[in-house]
């Protein structure tokens, strides 16, 4: 995301935005958009559209492996405590069961394990998504209150290497788009 | 030509929908007012609420004695209603969570109701521990803290300490899961919205979401993996409810069929109430194209088959106690059947056992009014089986002279009585407040385009583009 304009008053720009028919449309646009060299970009959709991720360039995303050191961790967690609990901080023979009666043990580490990835997966993805976020210049687009509903937008980004106002705009028009408008920040 | 269309499975949505109509037809519901027969609905649930909540004032500030308990009956209604609300809960994770998994389109468009009934059906089951703990405000006792008591530390190889986990745990994640569904339908919302509070509310909730697709892949894989996390928990939360029955010596509690007999209870009695009001959402709401008869069909079958699992553990219970040579374990089978609580032995199994057979039939799967008769067959039928296998085991004990009988009191049917009232009313204000339905994920598999695709289906076959995998649909 770019800096705010500092030097003047007039409005800086955000991109370049298309507004598409259907999903069809929005994933061929973006493939042709990827081939063309742009990077800088993104598209807008009610649901997840397949294959819009391979069509951008998407990388794999690390969500899953936090997710997994949270599941570690918190086994670990549930497991260290009720091994302090019962073998060194209070330990106490219950049914003549040894201190470190771990089988029994096993139904709290699991669920502390479960418990600990399930947020680590849900705050990854927030993190990773910059959510919440407060204000995104993308909702000033003209009727981008569609996105959310049955509106198709592809995006390309003031900061990408290839941007070029007069002839992004003329490459996204060759799209099939119903709309081509400037994005203001 | 028509043998390329003829490759298309029956669609999931009926009405051949756009997304703005899914929009329109799910928010609309909340945008208008409610209806008379919400008020209606509203008002008596909320009068039994009301009621509960006065018994359980009275039993809180009198004492547990206002129970029908005595020194050999000391778990009964309060521990058959907390099972029976937890097994509730199981199908809205098994929806949401199992079928998603083993990617059953058709859950798309019940699985964020029945994901509230989850997160409600734990809420009342919540309700009965506590209060069976007589001093409701000294609750947090149970949980792990640090505390001046000298080094004191809970027994964690306590069937009833490891419940406090699973159920808070079961109670976290199902809301989490919940709540990450719903984020794309509340931006869904926040624009339709005119400017004013429901806005800024929506606004606050939806965490400022704009449906880049950045976002959507993380979306995705976090609830790919809130899924499979979901999946092996439920599967633990009522293998650990067994455990405070299995891990016991009592004869008919102490088994190894406990965990898996009553996974399957759990999943048997939560389609029961899923489909219960799965029909009564439809007709209310107007839903007929999202809740079709496909869904009632589906979810039938899956009652037909764990009613059938329950069955066969039913047997094998009288089987085990048999073959043991134990004459308490075979004592309390034969007490159990024919023993002064055989009313309630045979009305579990013919709610449970006879009555789901009948869903071999696509006549009664077809018929929505025999359908919501069965429903409400199975859990009685599913209430009862609770009952009996507490009361009964403790209600004749090793030592004839201990012997006692149980009768609920007045209090504690009341009690029951409110959960209910919880139940629906809280059932109520999410039909009111939130989409009943997932508009983000039915949008995905709406059968919009498919005329299109099905003239490509040839050519593209071997290549999936684009929304393609809405065409699959599934063998239900």
């Amino acid at each position: 995301m770019s800096a705010h304009g500092h030097e003047n008053d007039t409005p800086q720009v955000h991109g370049l935005i298309a507004e598409f028919d259907d999903p069809d449309t929005l994933l061929t646009a973006t493939t042709k958009a990827h081939e063309a060299g742009y990077r800088a970009m993104d598209a807008y959709a009610p649901f997840p559209v397949h294959g819009l991720a391979e069509a951008m360039g998407v990388r794999k995303t690390y969500v899953s492996l936090v997710t997994l050191i949270g599941g570690f961790t918190g086994a670990l967690t549930g497991f260290g405590m009720q091994y302090f609990a019962s073998v060194m901080h209070y330990p106490y023979s219950i049914g003549g069961k040894q201190l470190n009666s771990w089988p029994a043990f096993m139904p709290i580490t699991f669920e502390l394990g479960i418990l600990f990835a399930a947020f680590a997966a849900l705050g990854s993805m927030l993190l990773f998504n910059g959510l919440p976020q407060h204000y995104h210049p993308i909702f000033n687009a003209k009727r981008f209150e569609r996105a959310s509903s049955d509106g198709f937008f592809l995006c390309i980004e003031r900061t990408d290497a290839q941007y070029d106002t007069a002839q992004t705009k003329v490459f996204l028009e060759g799209l099939g788009p119903v709309e081509v408008s400037e994005v203001i920040e | 030509m028509a043998e390329a269309s003829s490759n298309l499975r029956t669609p999931l949505i009926l009405g051949d929908k756009k997304p703005i109509e899914v929009s329109d037809d799910i928010c609309g519901i909340l945008e208008r007012k409610p209806t008379q027969l919400w008020w209606a609905a509203f008002g008596v649930s909320l009068f039994v609420l009301i009621v509960g909540a006065i018994a359980t004032a009275y039993q809180v500030s009198t004492g547990i004695g206002t129970w029908g308990l005595n020194k050999s009956v000391g778990w009964a209604f309060d521990i058959t209603n907390f099972v029976f609300w937890i097994g509730i809960g199981h199908a809205g994770t098994l929806i949401s969570a199992i079928l998603f998994l083993f990617r059953q389109r058709w859950r798309t468009s019940v699985n964020r109701a029945a994901e509230a009934m989850t997160i409600i059906a734990v809420l009342c089951a919540a309700i009965f521990p506590l209060i069976h703990m007589g001093r409701p405000w000294l609750a947090f006792w149970p949980l792990p803290y640090p505390n001046f008591r000298g080094p004191l530390w809970v027994n964690f190889r306590s069937p009833l300490v490891w419940d406090i986990f699973a159920i808070s745990t079961y109670f976290i994640i199902s809301s989490v899961f919940w709540y990450v569904g719903l984020i794309p339908d509340l931006a869904t919302i926040r624009d339709r919205a005119k400017e004013g509070i429901r806005k800024k509310i929506m606004g606050i909730l939806s965490l400022g979401w704009d449906g880049s697709y950045r976002t959507w892949v993380r979306y995705e894989t976090v609830y790919l993996l809130l899924a499979g996390l979901a999946t092996p928990l439920v599967v633990s939360v009522h293998t650990i409810v067994s455990m405070d029955f299995a891990t016991s010596i009592i004869p008919g509690w102490h088994t190894t069929i406990f965990p898996p007999y009553f996974v399957a209870g759990a999943v048997f009695s939560g389609f029961a109430m899923v489909l219960l009001l799965i029909p009564i959402a439809r007709k209310v709401m107007n839903l007929e194209d999202y809740f079709t008869m496909r869904h009632i069909d589906a979810m039938c079958k899956i009652i037909l088959l764990t009613g059938s699992i329950v069955g066969l553990a039913y047997l094998t219970e009288f089987f085990t106690a048999a073959y043991s040579g134990s004459v308490y374990e075979q004592f309390v089978f034969m007490n159990r059947a024919f023993g002064p609580y055989a009313w309630a032995y045979w009305i579990m199994v013919s709610c449970n056992v006879i009555s789901p057979q009948l869903m071999w039939f696509k006549r009664v799967r077809s018929n929505l009014y025999i359908v919501f008769a069965l429903t409400i067959v199975v859990n009685i039928g599913m209430w009862f089986e609770r009952f009996v296998i507490i009361v009964t085991s403790l209600h004749r004990d090793y030592l004839p002279s201990s012997w006692a009988d149980y009768t609920p009191t007045i209090i504690e049917l009341l009690t029951l009585a409110g959960t209910f009232g919880l139940f629906f009313t809280l059932f109520l204000l999410f039909c009111r407040f939130l989409p009943v339905i997932a508009m983000g994920e039915v949008k995905g598999i709406l059968s919009y385009g498919r005329s299109k695709r099905a003239r490509n289906v040839s050519k593209t076959c071997d290549e999936p583009v684009g929304m393609t995998p809405a065409l699959e649909g599934e063998e239900a």
